[in-house]
């Protein structure tokens, strides 16, 4: 440590200069416009979770017709007007409008925008040790383009003929047609505008993740030496820059069909016995073009909660992951693999069943870099000094949710298998734990984790533990049951299923569903309070709660503009220097130089002392190109 | 043990070296010519599954659309020109060389409209076969993007004005170069690829 300190010490004028730049901000700078990217974290995170919020009680709605078909809503009449029928029930419409709105906000505007927008901006330059993102002002309008499309996707809830209907993944004709459903005319406008505007938002916030965790990596902090998070990030961002722009050149089709009368999509239909002059076009070519997205978006949403996770367990269980190089490879061939097995969405679509049979194959091979993941998790747990908090919990809990969704995701994988399972509850339950449970659990685990660092002030644990023990059985009690609905053959965003013997048969359990659903969502309260109120008047945090290793601990506690005060610190170690033999603590950050650590030091590592003095060079190098960057 | 193992795998990883060595903004741009190349991939690959499955008109592609496709080639050896013109310093040569790169990628636009409008005189329309449909759904997203291009040209123009475009400030207008040349690629792209796949 102590030359570490001195050379430090050498750059500090240099750098103290530097910082004189900034100016005080005012406060549309500093909390509205802003720049910095440890606002626009948050400003993400604040915005993903009032969406989380809206996304969820749309789907309480929906599951009070499911499980209590004989209930009267008379009592949301307030809240939902005309949606609410003469009889008091839900209208049929408004219910296949629920189901889309309800899984359009949580893929895109929580798991995406929340989950990324939160913890690639708020970790990237501080777990690598930046001032700030690459470029501050594409991050910023990067945030600004994501709430104009919230906006505007809200307000078509509040279209007298209802949002968007034909289901979140928009097939036509359902989707081309104003005349379809009364949500296929304003509602499906507002949505696609919304989504454009969403797009170009994520492709912002991807070139910069990207272009940051490349070209702004502190002195020392090596590829092989970033956080397993930072791997994920960087993933995560690939994945979006590639596919994110072919849902928009679907999209783009898709609008011109519905503005301007092509026919990409549309092809000989007929309304009320009258031709639509369209013909010649594939809906099938849209779900292709859609998938190409839709896969990988799967992996946008989990990749960067997995990230976490690892991030938490090696942390909490208080040992250095296990198979690092195995997860950064294993996450590198999902990336790889997410983009050639999109058709797996469409085997019924009557597809050459031999290409079906080539995407099964590529499809079932994600299950061995899953695997890979599923084991390094639980042998870093195994026999480790492990510190339930709050975040461990959930990140435990996103283990558990990964495994017991992933294992049918190997069962719809097979495309026999699939053709009988198709658009059922089986599906729904399916890539509700493996994706959207278990990427709500990583996100959970990080805003527990990270708290601290955000806001200064730590949150409550006990109402952290209560929170995550009601969500935890109360996902498991909603979703697996959802199987055997699924295997008795009950299909996916039907109105009602009180018609048939067979389905009134398994009543109960839609009601053990729904009843199980409101008590989840009733315990996300719990969170909210807990959250907002530990912003302003929750215990102050210490430097490094939760002594870990990465950078963003060594930055003050609350960082200001430019995150560290002197010199950016240099990075000698891996992170994952958890109770290593003969060292004095049981954790070594990564900015302690081996020299300083002679007791612990492998053969290896004593020979890279004699790196260290290169690693200090490279100060003036890096405030170089710092300076070519955000504004720095 | 790993020590005497693996030496040259050990000191290919752990040599330290400058973590930073592109300019982040290029660099940036680089992966949003990645994400534009992606988006045009998937309107080809639409292009060419629809074209399979038949009931495809096929219709000769006006001269016109040479004649831009020229026009577009000269105003990038312009954009080079511009760029060479700023590393020497010569200022005059800068803006004329960046003006003409504007007027040529202008005359190209127009072109493209007309192009558009001998195909609408053929009886070839926007909305009909998901040939043409596809033909007018490229020039005009492409235009777009040539219009995103000539934006790029009058911010560079305007700081080669204000000469803040010199020998040892050449970034951003190298930027705007390679966008530059990328949209006379990709149109290269489309129009080598509308030639072959009528």
């Amino acid at each position: 440590m102590a030359t570490a300190a001195t050379t430090h010490d050498a750059h500090a004028h240099h750098e103290h200069d530097h910082e004189h730049e900034h100016h005080e901000q005012n406060f549309i700078q500093k909390y509205v416009f802003s720049e910095d990217h440890k606002m626009i974290a948050k400003q993400y995170l604040i915005t993903g979770i009032i969406w989380a919020f809206i996304g969820g009680l749309l789907s309480i709605l929906f599951r009070l017709q499911l499980g209590f078909p004989d209930l009267k809503l008379e009592g949301l009449r307030w809240l939902l007007g005309n949606w609410i029928s003469a009889e008091g029930k839900l209208e049929p419409e408004f219910y296949l409008a629920l189901v889309t709105m309800h899984g359009t906000i949580m893929v895109f505007f929580v798991l995406t925008a929340g989950l990324s927008g939160t913890f690639s901006n708020f970790l990237i330059p501080l777990q690598i040790g930046a001032r700030d993102m690459a470029s501050g002002f594409l991050n910023m309008l990067s945030y600004w383009f994501f709430l104009v499309a919230s906006v505007i996707m809200l307000s078509s809830l509040f279209l007298s003929t209802g949002p968007a209907s034909g289901g979140w993944v928009i097939y036509p004709p359902l989707s081309a047609l104003p005349q379809a459903s009364p949500g296929s005319g304003m509602g499906m406008t507002l949505w696609l505008v919304a989504m454009a505007l969403f797009i170009v938002s994520q492709l912002m916030g991807g070139l910069n993740y990207v272009t940051t965790i490349i070209n702004l990596r502190t002195r020392g902090m090596s590829f092989s030496k970033l956080p397993l998070t930072i791997w994920s990030f960087f993933f995560t961002a690939v994945l979006g820059i590639l596919s994110f722009p072919v849902l928009f050149s679907a999209a783009l089709l898709l609008i011109f069909d519905r503005s301007f009368g092509t026919s990409f999509y549309i092809s000989e239909i007929y309304i009320g016995g009258e031709a639509l002059p369209q013909q010649g076009g594939s809906a099938i070519l849209f779900q292709h073009l859609f998938w190409f997205l839709g896969h990988p978006e799967v992996y946008i949403v989990l990749l960067p909660a997995l990230g976490i996770t690892s991030e938490v367990i090696a942390t909490n269980a208080r040992k250095p992951i296990f198979g690092y190089r195995a997860m950064i490879g294993s996450m590198l061939g999902i990336t790889l693999l997410a983009f050639i097995v999109w058709a797996h969405h469409m085997f019924v679509t009557g597809m050459n069943p031999f290409l079906g049979s080539v995407f099964m194959f590529l499809t079932l091979i994600i299950a061995v870099p899953s695997a890979v993941k599923g084991f390094n998790y639980i042998t870093t747990l195994w026999r480790g000094n492990i510190i339930f908090t709050p975040a461990m919990l959930f990140s435990i809990g996103l283990v558990s949710l990964f495994v017991a969704g992933g294992i049918t995701g190997i069962i719809l994988g097979n495309a026999a298998l699939d053709i009988q399972l198709h658009d059922t509850y089986f599906v729904v339950a399916h890539f509700h734990l493996v994706m959207g449970s278990a990427s709500f659990f990583g996100l959970m685990a990080g805003v527990y984790h990270w708290f601290p660092k955000m806001f200064g002030r730590m949150m409550n644990p006990t109402l952290g533990y209560i929170h995550f023990w009601i969500s935890f059985i109360g996902v498991f009690c909603v979703f697996l049951p959802m199987h055997y609905i699924g295997i008795a053959g009950f299909p996916r965003r039907y109105y009602s299923f009180s018609t048939y013997d067979l389905t009134n048969s398994f009543a109960d359990m839609n009601m053990f569903i729904s009843a199980a659903a409101i008590v989840t969502f009733a315990a996300q309260a719990l969170f909210a309070w807990n959250f907002f109120y530990s912003i302003f008047k929750g215990k102050k945090s210490v430097q490094n709660p939760w002594h870990s290793n990465t950078l963003e601990w060594t930055a003050p506690i609350k960082p200001g503009h430019g995150n560290w005060e002197g010199p950016i610190p240099a990075v000698y170690r891996w992170p994952y220097d958890y109770s290593k033999p003969g060292a004095v603590e049981d954790y070594i950050p990564q900015t302690v130089p081996f020299s300083a650590t002679p007791e612990s030091n492998l053969p290896e590592e004593t020979e890279q002392i004699a790196l260290e003095k290169d690693i200090d060079e490279l100060h003036t190098e890096q405030r170089i190109v710092s300076a070519k960057s955000g504004g720095h | 043990m790993m020590n005497t193992e693996l030496p040259h795998l050990r000191n290919l990883s752990e040599e330290p070296k400058p973590t930073f060595s592109f300019h982040p903004k290029k660099f940036m741009l680089w992966l949003g010519i990645a994400s534009i190349t992606m988006s045009f991939a998937g309107w080809t690959s639409a292009y060419l599954v629809r074209r399979a499955e038949g009931n495809w008109l096929e219709f000769e592609i006006p001269a016109i659309f040479w004649y831009s496709t020229g026009v577009l080639l000269v105003s990038s050896i312009f954009m080079h020109l511009s760029l060479r013109a700023a590393k020497k310093d010569k200022f005059g040569q800068l803006k004329t060389a960046i003006s003409i790169t504007f007027a040529l990628g202008l005359v190209f636009l127009y072109l493209q409209i007309l192009g558009f409008y001998e195909l609408v005189s053929q009886d070839l329309y926007l909305v009909g076969n998901p040939s043409v449909s596809f033909f007018d759904v490229l020039i005009f997203i492409h235009g777009v993007h040539v219009i995103s291009g000539l934006i790029v040209l009058i911010v560079s123009f305007v700081s080669a004005w204000r000469m803040k475009i010199h020998a040892k400030k050449l970034d951003r207008l190298e930027m705007a170069a390679l966008y530059w040349h990328f949209l006379d690629g990709l149109w290269l792209y489309l129009f080598v690829f509308l030639l072959n796949f009528r």
